[in-house]
């Protein structure tokens, strides 16, 4: 497969596929850097009211100025946290719905309608209800954000999960499989591209369902401080938590990202020594040494976890 | 051969009902399957064979009739039997070993022995090299191999093949087809196969079974006796039995083929 000898035409096909690439990371950051500048040009040479406007250099005194006195890492905080863990309740939550579902055929044709109108309405709607009741507070501000992102993963993952193979099913069957055992030893292996999937959308929703439950609640956090430099005609306020909110997103995506390959790594590690199927632990065997043991359960259950046990294709 | 019985399948029929009506996929269907014999059944698309094979695994009930599987009537499902499906379904995130382990994991039997018995069909079959590899680096002839072993490794008295060659490119199915035959042979294995190909029928069956169109019956079975040349009684070497065209002129013309 791989061969020494690179012929001068695959040198300059990677030289080719190489340059292509700095272009387009060279166009990338001009682009940025030449909107940045000609904003702040026609902001010093008055071409565009910066009171509508705002302009770059007065973004970034007032970035300074708001991090000398910890108001933004406080707001950012709160919305960090509200995000976070709406998304984690937001995905347990709809895959847990979703197993159930997958479970009982009859639910989920009774609950399908349902799930089709909660799809449909947007759930921002309910957050005045959502805030009458449980308090106009973070309670309500992470219900949102997990309202928002629920019944698009129960749905996709459901999907994800009536999509494996019947034939798969059949032969577990005929092994004799119980329906919990199909769930561990298929579904939820077959499932993983899906899962990690509604986990990239969900960091997204949960992000929508902050800012506006902080726009509603309108007490702390980044969606506050927009609304609040709104309100106040301060449009500096307004872009600085713009473009801090764009970074944050991103780097959440970046790290579920991470997560992600990293995770699948930890198990490998922590798999090979405990599950008595995996080559490493095979290996050692034949070489006499004794793997480390856990209770059977435990390593049982994890060990039942196969599609974790290398990076996805 | 001994003559005992491992199958008895007594006047099964089965309708399916759906919303647009009722279809009467098998009529009445009765066949005994001695132990060690492979017993071929081909009929033409749409006759029920597949039915018949999940009727036999327990997956599902027949309407009328029953199935005895070593004397035992059949109920829900059957660990007797062994299911060997058209697409190797091994499952992409198991290496080897472990989709060929799967069906032991499923029944909790687990051991030294029935790993080692695993690794040992696995040797003698050529995929010894490979039990560590994922399936997706595997050809579609060692895909279905590992697939069949999956299927011995739970040391079934029985085999259903539901036509297990189909989704095989040519070449890979005649070579397949004759390891599968030779293997079924050694381990001294009781199969009921379904397929298209007559050829691959009468080079693997010791006996043909003829279904007739829907609602299927039994039209008729064709007891094979080849001489194969040199007495090598492969599936493969069957194939240039002087017998053969005999057969398989007899099976074309019961199959009653309009087009």
């Amino acid at each position: 497969m791989s061969n020494n000898k690179v012929s001068k035409e695959h040198n300059e096909y990677l030289r080719k596929v190489k340059k292509r690439k700095y272009t387009i990371s060279i166009t990338q950051i001009t682009i940025l850097i030449v909107g940045l500048l000609l904003w702040e040009i026609a902001a010093r040479f008055n071409w565009i009211d910066t009171f509508l406007t705002s302009y770059p250099s007065g973004i970034w005194k007032l970035f300074l100025q708001y991090t000398k006195n910890g108001d933004l890492f406080y707001h950012v905080g709160v919305s960090v946290f509200e995000t976070i863990i709406g998304f984690l309740a937001g995905t347990i939550l709809g895959i847990l719905i979703a197993i159930g579902l997958w479970w009982s055929d009859f639910w989920a044709k009774v609950l399908d309608p349902y799930l089709v109108v909660l799809n449909a309405l947007p759930k921002v709607a309910l957050a005045p209800i959502i805030i009458f009741w449980v308090g106009n507070g973070q309670k309500a501000i992470i219900i949102v954000a997990l309202l928002i992102s629920v019944v698009v993963t129960t749905i996709s993952v459901l999907n994800g999960f009536n999509e494996v193979d019947e034939d798969k099913i059949k032969l577990l069957k005929t092994f004799g499989a119980s329906k919990f055992q199909i769930l561990i030893h298929l579904i939820v292996p077959a499932s993983i591209p899906t899962l990690i999937s509604a986990l990239k959308i969900n960091v997204g929703l949960s992000w929508v369902g902050v800012i506006m439950g902080e726009f509603l609640v309108a007490k702390e956090g980044l969606g506050f401080l927009i609304i609040y430099g709104g309100q106040i005609s301060q449009l500096d306020t307004v872009m600085v938590s713009i473009i801090i909110l764009s970074i944050l997103a991103y780097l959440m995506y970046e790290a579920v990202e991470f997560a992600e390959k990293k995770l699948t790594k930890i198990i490998i590690v922590v798999k090979n020594q405990i599950c008595p199927l995996s080559p490493a632990s095979r290996a050692r065997e034949e070489a006499g040494i004794i793997s480390m043991m856990l209770p059977p359960t435990t390593s049982s259950l994890l060990c039942m976890i196969y599609p974790l046990s290398e990076p996805l294709p | 051969m001994e003559e005992k019985k491992v199958v008895e399948i007594k006047s099964v029929g089965m309708t399916y009902h759906t919303l647009d009506g009722e279809t009467e996929a098998i009529k009445d269907i009765s066949l005994d399957i001695y132990h060690g014999e492979i017993v071929v059944l081909v009929g033409p698309s749409g006759s029920g064979k597949s039915t018949l094979l999940s009727i036999i695994a327990g997956l599902i009930n027949p309407s009328k009739g029953e199935v005895l599987v070593n004397e035992k009537k059949i109920g829900g499902h059957n660990k007797e039997i062994g299911y060997m499906f058209q697409r190797d379904h091994l499952f992409e995130w198991r290496t080897i070993l472990q989709n060929v382990l799967l069906g032991l994991e499923i029944q909790e039997k687990i051991s030294e022995e029935t790993k080692e018995y695993a690794n040992k069909l696995l040797e003698t079959y050529g995929l010894g090299e490979f039990k560590n590899s994922y399936p997706r680096q595997l050809s579609g002839g060692m895909r279905q191999r590992a697939a069949l072993i999956r299927t011995l490794v739970i040391k079934p008295d029985l085999l259903l093949l539901d036509e297990p060659f189909s989704a095989l490119d040519y070449q890979t199915r005649l070579a397949i087809a004759d390891e599968v035959g030779i293997i079924l042979k050694k381990e001294k294995k009781t199969a009921l196969m379904v397929t298209h190909d007559i050829a691959e029928a009468i080079s693997m069956a010791d006996r043909v079974v003829v279904l007739s169109n829907r609602p299927a019956t039994v039209k008729d079975i064709i007891p094979i006796a080849l001489s194969c040349p040199n007495g090598v009684k492969t599936p493969l070497k069957c194939r240039e039995a002087p017998e053969f065209r005999y057969y398989f002129n007899k099976i074309w013309k019961e199959l009653d083929v309009h087009v």
